[in-house]
């Protein structure tokens, strides 16, 4: 088995991986980035719309500032969020901005003059200041009091990845693809590497390294419908898990958008929304207004996610080969609209679904499409249970989102983590030594040799995995979407129960020579369904409704229990439930917890706690 | 609807030392709105777990599902199987590296091309924290992005000509990528360095002409403007060279 040696190694080659990697190289230190594809195909590429940072160069975002950023901040997290990371994040934004700026992102600008923009479905007029000319401009997007959100035309993420993986290219950063991270190197105290697995050649590597960062993005492809990219699976949540020492942070907080496509499930932009698409069920009839009789379809993505999926269980789904979905329709907007200002909404319909939705309606339902939680870390982001392990990114539970994430904060915290996590391993790395035991190497290298042979040879059983991948997605999509109940989760625990045992008894159906698919597939099972099991428990306990986390049996948001993040640690690999610990949302508070302005909602006041 | 397609799929594991390269072939069932990012995963899910190809983003992002579609290269992810015939044929992209069965290796080929052209801003500039950007007019911007919208599919590479003939080409995506720098006022390279990157057999001159690169790309990118550009502005760079030496 080859090994090799770095100060940093880095799991994950989006953009809060190499920014960190950036930072590493930048120090003088040795950093090599795993990634299951290459570098420029991480998930951070499909990022379109933008990053949110309080540049104030638009006309539209003059008095913006900082604290204003972190405050919408706060709020989308329905307060679940910890607030001094949500100020450094704010803070740190804008800086990040122009450090992209210099590396060579072609940040759209400010045109000085007059333009229209629309406003539910309205056209106003906007005047530009000549001072401003050439500063990186901004757009709108929700949940934001001004327009903060940088961009590059339709490709924000694409031109920012590319931009970060010239600059590791130019700093020495490498980076190894078609490599996948299978187990943390650790004793329980600390981490010292991975071993990982060549998806060209099924060999194992182990890299050692004074520091592990985890910046493999988001677990969405746990649920069935997601919008995330196929490589999104939590491989490597699964294997921080199984070092049963670092806990994940706020599983059951994931959030849905209302118009994945069916049955690709790419996203199209609320815009369609916005700009007076409607919903329709099978019987081709709206039905939002009948739900929400002031804002139908233009209320927040949570309320329209909740009342689709409630409209599809009273039977007004349309069935297909994929599963019930219902119509966006987009039609009444005219051709020069929707060729024009939903530009890129008619292409996916027509590239990917061979509809014209000029003509024709969308097959659209909600979608998974964040995950909140992820490896919990402190404000540095070192992950709790073991030393030199650190995460960033979707990733991680760094927590600026809470229970719910504002659009344009989560491609900014890929960058501003990943830069400020990145400069606090360089520190850590200033005064850190360590003596490395390669006996865990050769016993961690070996234990997942074994687990290998195992499978390969079907000693453990021959159950299908894409068949245990199906039951398992069932079950989320049944028990712990959109909507949540007590009845709902405890089947769905129930039933992932027995998927877990299920997966345990995996074997394969080919040869498993290579870079086997089947193999990368059988290998992380068992850690998606522990994944799923942290959802649903998590969300079975939290027994109030916050952000993207609705019970149906708990409406109000229970500030006087639950202003709290859940810990879900697996400490025993046969355990067939996560262990829940939790700790306050924030260790301070700049902002009370309020109404968020949206959104209504009842609200158990934390006062209430001293009378009862 | 309620087609039977028949696909004919190149395989070969090189890691698998009995496995000899042949065509083999799977049926499917066609449903609706069924893409090749659909029906591959359906074979792989019920017919043969072995089967190697790549998708990530699935939604024409990434480029990572490039292959040759009935002798033609494209992305797999948004070719609808209504529009084909009902016998479908894939195989690998050739020039990269093969890693198994349609997938390839585009990871090395192209960190290898993006050393090469020194794919990254050259400036003396330090970044200042304390500073406000320097301003560029929007114009620039959006043209500079768009010779940066490239997803590195390789298609272009792989219906290339002088790519199949010589190793060494660097292909429209590498001409297309550094003419994203000429344009960009932030990088300092003067014409004379750039043409020492591309003025010979490997860049520019290499290019037969025959225009597939720009028919194959899945982005649309303008790959022969670029191309007839670089060759005029790098012609009188090699004039002038001529004059000066």
């Amino acid at each position: 088995m080859q090994t090799i040696y770095k100060d940093v190694l880095i799991i994950g080659a989006g953009l809060a991986g190499e920014r960190a990697a950036a930072e590493a190289a930048g120090a003088g230190l040795t950093a090599v980035c795993l990634s299951i594809v290459p570098a420029r195909r991480s998930h951070s590429a499909a990022a379109m719309g933008g990053m949110q940072a309080a540049l104030a160069n638009s006309v539209m975002g003059e008095g913006d500032s900082t604290d204003v950023h972190f405050a919408d901040t706060v709020k989308g997290s329905d307060w679940g969020c910890d607030q001094e990371v949500a100020r450094l994040f704010a803070d740190t934004a804008p800086v990040e901005m122009r450090c992209l700026c210099d590396w060579g992102v072609p940040w759209n600008r400010v045109v000085p003059g007059k333009s229209k923009y629309f406003k539910g479905g309205k056209q106003f007029d906007k005047e530009e200041k000549e001072e401003k000319r050439g500063l990186i401009t901004a757009r709108n997007f929700g949940g934001t009091a001004k327009w903060r959100t940088c961009y590059v035309s339709d490709g924000t993420g694409h031109s920012v990845l590319y931009t970060m993986d010239n600059r590791c290219a130019q700093l020495g950063v490498e980076v190894h693809d078609k490599v996948e991270a299978i187990a943390f190197i650790q004793d329980g105290e600390t981490c010292y590497g991975a071993i990982a697995r060549s998806l060209r050649s099924g060999e194992l590597i182990a890299y050692v390294s004074k520091a592990t960062m985890v910046a493999s993005g988001g677990f969405g492809k746990i649920y069935k419908a997601s919008t995330n990219a196929v490589i999104c699976d939590g491989g490597v949540h699964g294997a921080v898990l199984d070092t049963g020492v670092v806990p994940l942070g706020n599983m059951e907080a994931v959030q849905f958008h209302p118009t994945g496509i069916v049955p690709t499930d790419i996203l199209v932009t609320e815009g369609c929304r916005g700009d007076g698409g409607t919903l329709l069920d099978v019987n081709e009839e709206r039905f939002m207004h009948i739900y929400e009789p002031d804002k139908a379809e233009l209320a927040s993505r949570d309320v329209v996610a909740r009342w689709m999926t409630y409209h599809m269980r009273e039977g007004k789904g349309v069935p297909s080969p994929y599963g019930e979905h219902l119509w966006l329709d987009i039609r009444h907007l005219g051709e020069k609209h929707i060729t024009g200002k939903l530009r890129e909404v008619y292409e996916i319909c027509t590239s990917f679904l061979g509809v014209d939705p000029i003509h024709q309606l969308i097959p659209v339902r909600p979608t998974q499409h964040y995950s909140m939680g992820g490896v919990r870390t402190n404000k540095d982001g070192a992950a709790y249970g073991l030393k030199g392990l650190f995460a960033a990114g979707e990733a991680s539970c760094w927590d600026m989102h809470g229970f719910n994430r504002l659009g344009g904060n989560s491609l900014a915290e890929t960058v501003v983590a990943g830069g400020i996590v990145g400069r606090k391993i360089v520190e850590f790395l200033e005064t850190y030594e360590c003596s490395i035991p390669t006996a865990v190497i050769s016993q961690t290298a070996a234990k997942q040799q074994q687990r290998i042979s195992d499978i390969v040879s079907g000693k453990n059983g021959n159950e299908n995995v894409y068949r245990i991948r199906e039951a398992m997605q069932d079950a989320l999509d049944k028990g712990a979407h959109v909507f949540r109940t007590e009845e709902g989760l405890t089947k769905c625990i129930n039933t992932l129960q027995k998927t877990l045992q299920r997966a345990r008894e995996v074997g394969l159906q080919t040869d498993g020579c290579g870079a086997s698919p089947e193999l990368s597939a059988a290998l992380k099972i068992e850690g998606q369904v522990k994944l799923a099991l942290c959802v649903a428990y998590g969300a079975l306990q939290r027994k109030e409704s916050r952000g993207s986390h609705n019970r149906e049996d708990y409406p109000a948001r229970n500030d006087r229990d639950w202003l709290t993040r859940t810990l879900a640690y697996w400490k025993n690999p046969d355990d067939d439930l996560p262990t829940l610990e939790y700790e306050d949302a924030t260790p301070s508070y700049e902002i009370p917890p309020g109404d968020r302005g949206y959104g209504k909602m009842q609200i158990i006041s934390a006062d209430s706690k001293e009378d009862s | 609807m309620g087609r039977q397609l028949k696909f004919n799929i190149f395989r070969f594991n090189p890691q698998n030392p009995e496995s000899v390269p042949h065509m083999e072939s799977f049926s499917l069932d066609e449903t609706d709105s069924m893409t090749l990012f659909i029906a591959l995963n359906r074979i792989r899910e019920e017919q043969d777990g072995s089967l190697q190809f790549d998708f990530c983003c699935r939604a024409g992002i990434c480029g990572s599902c490039a292959m040759v579609i009935n002798g033609r290269p494209g992305l797999a992810c948004h070719t609808k199987t209504k529009d084909l015939d009902p016998e479908i044929t894939l195989t690998p992209l050739p020039v990269f590296k093969l890693v198994g069965d349609l997938s390839v290796d585009t990871g090395t080929w192209f960190r290898s091309m993006y050393n090469k052209v020194e794919s990254w801003i050259h400036t003396d500039k330090e970044f200042d924290q304390s500073a406000i950007e320097d301003p560029m007019e929007n114009d620039i911007a959006e043209s500079i992005y768009e010779l940066d919208r490239c997803i590195e599919c390789g298609c272009c590479v792989a219906a290339c000509g002088t790519a199949r003939l010589r190793d060494d080409f660097m292909g429209a995506t590498a001409l297309n990528r550094l003419g994203r720098f000429i344009i960009d006022p932030r990088d300092k390279r003067s014409d004379r360095e750039y043409f020492d990157v591309i003025g010979s057999d490997e860049g520019i001159f290499g290019c037969m002409g025959l225009l597939a690169c720009e028919d194959v790309c899945p982005k649309n990118l303008p790959l022969m403007n670029q191309l007839s550009y670089l060759r005029r502005k790098m012609g009188i760079v090699a004039i002038k060279q001529m004059f000066t030496k």
